[in-house]
């Protein structure tokens, strides 16, 4: 699925809206999402999952082929953590608790 | 950032009532959502990309209790940030203090596989 069959989807869905403004509306979805998690804020999207921008320490790796150390600096990364509610509509039948590994 | 603020934001960005405002973030999520439910990846430039991947059956433990667990094979979400909203978060302000959280959970995450 690519962000054009999710505009297809909610021009036919929604209505009221011309193609053009669906595609408009759904662009902003994902950047206003860009925008929060820019500023390292999380964002809980109930049903679905949390998107949480997380800090990690500067430390040594390896460069996996030469084997020689090199620093990996301190940053910023984003994960996702599913809801389980998602983990379920991919696993029928199945349920899954809010805490569980994910 | 919870749902209802996104649809708030949404709603004063682009001019819409919140009722359509909800609406299309629903639909959003529930497209997205049953994308992965068919095992259909997702991939939305300059955001991300969301893949099913497929674990096996394995006998874990009670981290608390130690009691041996069986857990079933299973369908899970996997994200993987695009490049641009990498560098935003990453570029996004002064790195805070690192919290030692879960840190087993995303130590192969930005591995370009």
């Amino acid at each position: 699925m690519t962000k054009s069959e999710i505009i297809d989807g909610i021009y036919e869905q929604v209505g009221g809206f011309s193609k053009r403004e669906a595609a408009q509306v759904v662009e902003t979805v994902f950047d206003l999402m860009k925008d929060v998690l820019a500023d390292g804020e999380k964002i809980k999207i109930s049903g679905f999952g949390n998107f949480v921008v997380r800090a990690k320490r500067g430390r040594i790796g390896r460069n996996p082929r030469t084997n020689a150390p090199m620093p990996i600096s301190a940053r910023r990364v984003l994960t996702f953590r599913p809801s389980p509610k998602l983990k379920e509509a991919l696993n029928p039948g199945a349920t899954f608790d809010a805490r569980e590994e994910g | 950032m919870t749902k209802s603020e996104l649809i708030d934001a949404l709603a004063r960005r682009t001019k819409i009532t919140k009722s359509r405002a909800e609406r299309v973030v629903n639909s959003v999520f529930e497209a997205m959502t049953t994308a992965l439910s068919q095992g259909d990846g997702i991939e939305i430039r300059g955001f991300g990309s969301f893949s099913v991947r497929d674990y096996k059956p394995y006998k874990g433990r009670n981290p608390r209790t130690g009691t041996a667990v069986a857990v079933a094979e299973k369908r899970l979400p996997f994200f993987k940030v695009g490049k641009e909203l990498k560098d935003l978060v990453n570029q996004g302000g002064p790195p805070f203090a690192a919290d030692d959280e879960d840190e087993d959970d995303d130590e192969d995450e930005d591995d370009d596989r």
